[in-house]
């Protein structure tokens, strides 16, 4: 079975080549053939994505993304279709509305056909901490797939879907991208409405696309970007285009490197490989310009104070009464802490309890409000690099994919994997993992780009030319052997 | 900081989580080194930077206040798991 990008699919139904239905079917028989091994979905809409293909059957393609299947991280709400975040407190749920990216995607004409798996409310860096499954690496079933958006990832890693929408709270997007081999684009903050992407850290989350190449991100990030009125934090700012300026190449880019960063635990390997990555762009006509974030090390420290401290309060919601599980008890509180300590996983609860601790009388000071101030000064550091540059390019992650099971038991070691990805969520700016070849045991390493708020156009036309320009394909993970 | 079994304990509380003793003893030690990573803030002087709170600075607007067509009741009530029908229903608040 042959993988697509979007943009194939896209020239293929606008010269009448094929049909919506023949690309739903065929993305639903390679879920069929693959996704017992990949474990990417907790739900395919097979009889909803077969009529919805269908029924474009007759139409005239009229958007980008018309015709074309797609998949959603599964804390992404869709009316009348099973949103659970991974968790068993939502096990059963059916929003009776859809997020508004959701909306977006089925106005152009966009064909869901299910619902990804991901670490319980978007909460890791595995996806070993969703409730209902594991996922497997499609480039070796042993390691992890990344997280949270674990699933996304996989599938368009595996070529079930050509492109999937993750959220990223702390590098939920790049990261899994960069261990699947995939491009992961997080906007920046304010892009893309939130309404209907269940809540984890709101100062944090961004929607973004998980596609094959930079083209396909641009065009997916074209279909969902804009201010929503049902987004109070959703951007008043206008939308570029997106695609028309990929081919603008890097000539005069400025690209921004930070010296020293092998004191964060990054893996050799994934060093020379970025480090290869970067001199790609230079020799195409980039400067590159050394730059410092020195506040950068402190970037896991505060974010594993304020995101947790968010969540603490996002999830309070989930109580038993309006929606979810319920476990009942002898009183009202009593069926809080039960249907609570049996709805959330020890991932959820950890972070639950860390919120709360930062939040609580006492260390209010000593610690969230710590965190917010170091927050300052790390969106200070970007302004001050953001002078002398246009893009800084770092790894997405210090590693590549790690085996199931590796990190489970020690939480500190799972959050320092997002040491690259965080500074740019706390910061709110846009980022962009493009794969940047295999290690030496086959695994796929990401290059990231982050860029000044609002700038995904030049984080696009880098990560388009960095691919024409790396000499080779990324070659299709070994799933069908 | 030292974050003990009692402390979890009292944290879980807060939060509405009922931890069992297995639970405080496996998480105490975990919290604990969390917060002493987060401790690498305390060396930090941050006396005269201002907190942010949120990426960008937004500020509040406001609309009228005029009703707009909402969730029919029987949607909003669908996912409740317990309900007369008309509200959702709960276990007694107060006493008698």
């Amino acid at each position: 079975m042959a993988v697509h990008t979007v943009k194939q699919i896209m020239e293929s139904l606008r010269r009448r080549e094929s049909k919506p239905s023949e690309w739903a079917e065929a993305s639903l028989a390679r879920i069929r053939a693959l996704d017992e091994r990949i474990g990417a979905f907790l739900h395919v809409d097979e009889a909803g994505a077969l009529e919805a293909a269908r029924r474009l059957d007759g139409e005239t393609p009229n958007h980008p993304l018309f015709g074309i299947p797609y998949a959603l991280k599964d804390n992404l709400c869709t009316e009348g279709i099973p949103t659970t975040a991974a968790s068993r407190i939502l096990e059963g749920y059916v929003p009776p509305y859809s997020a508004t990216v959701a909306d977006k995607l089925r106005q152009a004409g966009g064909v869901l056909v299910g619902k990804t798996n991901l670490d319980e409310f978007a909460m890791g860096s595995s996806t070993e901490n969703s409730a209902y499954k594991k996922t497997r690496n499609p480039y070796n079933p042993a390691c992890v797939p990344g997280g949270s958006s674990g699933g996304s990832a996989a599938a368009v890693a595996a070529g079930m879907v050509p492109y999937a929408l993750g959220s990223d709270t702390g590098g939920s997007i790049r990261q899994p991208a960069s261990f699947c081999g995939v491009v992961g684009l997080k906007p920046t903050y304010g892009r893309v409405s939130r309404y209907g992407l269940i809540a984890f850290a709101s100062s944090l989350d961004q929607i973004g696309p998980f596609t094959r190449t930079a083209e396909d991100a641009a065009y997916v990030l074209q279909a969902i970007s804009g201010h929503d009125p049902l987004d109070s934090t959703s951007a008043p700012e206008p939308v570029d285009d997106f695609v028309s300026g990929l081919d603008r190449g890097v000539k005069g880019l400025r690209i921004g490197v930070v010296r020293d960063l092998s004191q964060e635990g990054l893996d050799p390997e994934v060093g020379r490989l970025v480090e290869a990555a970067i001199a790609t762009l230079e020799g195409a006509g980039a400067e590159v310009v050394e730059v410092s974030l020195p506040h950068m090390h402190y970037a896991v420290a505060t974010y594993y104070l304020i995101a947790p401290a968010e969540a603490s309060s996002n999830l309070a919601r989930y109580d038993g009464v309006r929606y979810g599980k319920r476990v009942s008890g002898d009183s009202l509180i009593d069926m809080y802490e039960r249907t609570r300590s049996e709805g959330f996983g020890i991932e959820v609860k950890r972070r639950i309890m860390i919120g709360t601790y930062a939040l609580s009388s006492g260390y209010y000071d000593a610690y969230y409000l710590r965190a917010q101030k170091m927050r300052t000064l790390i969106r200070e550091d970007y302004q001050k690099a953001f002078e002398t540059c246009d893009v800084i390019a770092t790894p997405t992650a210090p590693t590549p994919a790690f085996r199931l099971g590796e990190k489970v038991d020690d939480p500190l070691q799972m959050y320092l994997n997002d040491i690259y990805t965080i500074p740019a969520n706390l910061a709110g700016l846009p980022g962009i993992s493009v794969p940047c070849g295999l290690t030496e045991a086959g695994l796929p390493v990401g290059l990231q780009l982050v860029g000044r708020a609002f700038d995904e156009k030049t984080l696009l036309a880098a990560a388009h030319a960095y691919e024409q320009l790396r000499g080779f394909e990324m070659p299709l993970p070994g799933v069908e052997q | 900081m030292k974050i003990s079994a009692d402390t979890v304990r009292h944290v879980a509380k807060l939060a509405r989580l009922a931890v069992s003793e297995e639970e405080a003893a496996r998480l105490a030690p975990q919290l604990s080194d969390i917060i002493g990573y987060a401790d690498e803030l305390q060396a930090v002087d941050l006396a005269d930077v201002p907190p942010t709170s949120h990426p960008f600075a937004l500020v509040n607007v406001l609309r009228e206040d005029e009703p707009r067509p909402s969730l029919p009741r029987e949607r909003a009530l669908a996912n409740a798991p317990d309900t007369d029908g008309e509200q959702v229903r709960v276990p007694a608040v107060l006493e008698g």
